[in-house]
């Protein structure tokens, strides 16, 4: 196969009809790929005034240019309208779905209409079928990667499996979808988005081959960089102890949310520590396809299933956020149990981040005697694995009309019974830094409500000024700097290594000098264009607000400035709506 | 002689980087297939992973079915592989009792392990190397 450095091809699948037309996308020099090609594909094929789960509403998985060609371009991006939003998302994950998408012969996969029964899409370079698949209807999240690996044996290794599980198919709004076990497209309700669709799962085979670009420069290129990134320990943090090296010292700090943010240290940090994790409980440690760094963790559950000495035992992963999100924040000081929560939540299918925090609020609404065990069913209570780990089970089946309206977000649950100013919610379920003003500002307003658009946790971190100009001018210069590697659709943990200039050096001599040339150009557009589309598909940014729970919290600064907050805020929503529509 | 064995494959993270290295360095390709070394996992990713790989055998049933020579027996075990030579009827794919050629649809042609060892400095974890064929297996 032939790469054209002009043009993405997508892969368009229409379920309603069930047919498929690869499209040619223009202008690459502009869009470059993952966060950009997905934006551009819904201003093209998107429906801007019609809801989450319109079948109009295009599923986008994209992919970036140099995905395949270097170490650590392994991520894709899943652009969907989110169904707990409603406003045009991304989330991004990793796995073996960005090289099966390359070398499947594609930049993106675009899916849209709705399938007339529950379906799994079987693709690969000279295949592309909808299969039925109703009997996997109700299907965990294993059971179904169990089923859906007898699609394209003859790949094994060489393909990807995603799909979702109950709470997917239930449109639960914090579904997510479970890439390859072990990874995930976990914001925002991608998992809902799919659902929408009919469609339980995707299988998608990387069987074809590319020739290499001309000449020596890409093979030089190539060493260069896989050296930089074995060789010089700068990956080392990320294989060894793994992000969850961070619980300790963001306790240290008072800046670890702990019992639904009511406090932000704990002296038992040690029972939940990266350290604890790896010291009794990591089984071993896995990569995504292309990246040689290995950071994904795999613990081991060990579970008494009888009186007598029988025991099962599962592989769970684990990372910084869903220990915190299932751990500290539900006040768990037990490594095994914040595995015990992890794995039922995989195996429903939720965002193990939005169901924590959720929980966490619904445990602080029973302390506060806002909800009863009439709502909850099960007792909720802080430190206390057992109730939580049925009320992800509620959550995901939508048990009573209390867990329905918890399964739309703590905010939805909270309007209707009180307690809104508990609920940890920054456009979604908050992410695990209370590092102060800069963090809840970014990602009250932040594009992925996320940490991951802007640093602004480590604008907290680092500077002791309160200076809101300078604040609100690193997250932009920051996310701008995200969005390249977003585009390209590398790791974020390799922004390090791919620096402005080595991405030129990079692209030009993986053969695309157009990309290198107009990257200054094409980060522009592409952030401007997702803010627009956010921004058209309902974003209210006069309408954001911040929690009272987020103005009571104490880190190592001491109390949060409201004062500061506000003034970020304001210069924040300025500057995105100055983004989106232009100066006034 | 030497041949390329996969000695640790239980520490294997499943990067890929063998493949891919291979792919690149020998055979001239971005891919993941058209790999003398191809990495699988028996059933997702809970059950660890496995390497496709010539084990050189000797006689090579490859190449003895081989009706140009495209593939000839390499002294100590395995293959030489001349694709210049080779008339595209897949036989030897079908006959290899491991899996180890891959038979790439669009060159036709067949891709397979010649043993030179370039993939092994991509290893992170130190899951194959380059050794001597044991002298009672040789001749
Ligand atoms: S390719 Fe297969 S048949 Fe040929 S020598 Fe290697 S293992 Fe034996
Ligand atoms: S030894 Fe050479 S031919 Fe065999 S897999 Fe490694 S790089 Fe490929
Ligand atoms: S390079 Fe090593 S760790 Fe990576 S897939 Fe190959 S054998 Fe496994």
């Amino acid at each position: 196969m032939k790469m054209d450095p002009n043009f993405s091809r997508v892969l368009h699948v229409e379920l309603t009809t069930g047919k498929s037309s690869v499209l040619m996308i223009e202008d690459r020099h502009m869009h470059i790929g993952g966060s950009g090609l997905a934006a551009v594909l819904y201003e093209r094929y998107g429906v801007l005034d019609a809801p989450a789960d319109d079948p109009r509403q295009p599923l986008i998985f994209a992919i970036g240019p140099l995905t395949g060609f270097y170490p650590l371009m392994s991520k894709v991006v899943c652009g969907f309208r989110s169904p707990y939003s409603g406003e045009w998302a991304e989330s991004h994950a990793g796995g073996r779905l960005a090289l099966s998408i390359r070398f499947a012969g594609y930049d993106a996969l675009m899916i849209t209409g709705k399938a007339k029964q529950l379906s799994a899409l079987i693709i690969g370079s000279r295949s592309c079928e909808v299969e039925g698949v109703t009997y996997l209807r109700g299907k965990d999240v294993f059971a179904t990667g169990k089923f859906l690996r007898r699609f394209g044996k003859k790949n094994s290794g060489h393909r990807s499996a995603i799909r979702i599980g109950q709470a997917g198919e239930r449109g639960v709004a914090y579904a997510c979808i479970n890439v390859d076990s072990f990874r995930h497209f976990g914001r925002l309700g991608s998992g809902a988005a799919m659902g929408f669709k009919n469609l339980k799962g995707i299988v998608v085979s990387g069987d074809g081959a590319f020739d290499l670009p001309e000449g020596k420069a890409y093979a030089d290129m190539m060493k260069d960089i896989y050296q930089d990134i074995t060789e010089t320990g700068k990956m080392k943090k990320y294989h060894d102890l793994g992000t969850p090296q961070n619980l300790i010292p963001l306790n240290e700090l008072q800046a670890l949310p702990w019992n639904n943010l009511q406090k932000t240290h704990d002296d038992r940090v040690d029972n939940i520590s990266g350290e604890t994790f790896a010291k009794q409980l990591l089984l071993r440690q896995v990569a995504c396809a292309g990246c040689p760094v290995g950071c994904i963790h795999i613990g081991l559950l060990r579970q008494q299933f009888a009186n007598e000495h029988e025991f099962l035992y599962k592989q769970v992963s684990y990372d910084y956020e869903p220990i915190f999100a299932q751990g500290s924040m539900l006040g768990i000081t037990s490594a095994a149990d914040v595995l015990a929560l992890l794995d039922e939540t995989e195996k429903l299918g939720l965002d193990c981040m939005s169901a924590g925090v959720a929980l966490a609020w619904a445990a602080e609404a029973t302390e506060k005697g806002i909800v009863s065990k009439e709502e909850t069913i099960v007792d909720l209570k802080f430190g206390e694995m057992k109730g939580f780990l049925n009320g992800l089970k509620f959550i995901a089946t939508g048990e009573n009309a209390f867990y329905q309206a918890l399964s739309r977000g703590s905010m939805a649950a909270a309007k209707l019974y009180g307690g809104e100013e508990f609920a940890c919610v920054l456009g979604q379920e908050m992410a695990g830094y209370a590092t102060g003003e800069v963090f809840f500002v970014a990602s009250a307003y932040g594009f992925r409500h996320s940490h991951l658009d802007t640093g602004g946790y480590a604008f907290d971190q680092n500077n002791t000024e309160k200076n809101a100009g300078k604040a609100v001018e690193f997250m932009l210069e920051d996310e701008r700097g995200r969005i390249y590697i977003n585009s390209m659709m590398g790791c974020l943990f390799a922004r390090g290594t791919y620096g402005p200039e080595k991405l030129k050096d990079a692209l030009t001599a993986a053969g695309f000098g157009n990309i290198a040339d107009n990257l200054e150009a094409a980060g522009k557009y592409i952030q401007k264009l997702r803010w627009q589309l956010k921004c058209k598909t309902g974003f209210d940014v006069d309408a954001v607000k911040i929690p009272k729970r987020f103005t009571e919290v104490v880190t190592w600064k001491g109390g949060i400035d409201t004062g500061y907050m506000d003034e970020v805020a304001t210069l924040y929503a300025t500057a995105i709506k100055e983004m989106a529509y232009g100066k006034e | 002689m030497k041949r390329l064995e996969a000695v640790r494959m239980e520490q294997c993270i499943g990067c890929h980087s063998c493949s891919l290295a291979c792919a690149r360095l020998v055979h001239k390709k971005l891919s993941w297939n058209t790999a003398g070394i191809r990495i699988s996992s028996a059933g997702g990713l809970t059950t660890g992973f496995e390497a496709h790989i010539c084990v050189a055998c000797d006689p090579a049933p490859c190449a003895e079915v081989c009706p140009t020579e495209a593939l000839k027996q390499r002294k100590g075990g395995g293959v030489i592989v001349t694709h210049d030579k080779c008339i595209k009827c897949g036989k030897c794919a079908e006959v290899c009792p491991v899996d180890a050629i891959y038979y790439e649809t669009e060159s036709d042609l067949p891709y397979l392990c010649i043993h030179c060892g370039r993939c092994v400095p991509f290893c992170p974890h130190n899951c194959i190397e380059l050794r001597d064929i044991p002298a009672r297996e040789e001749g």
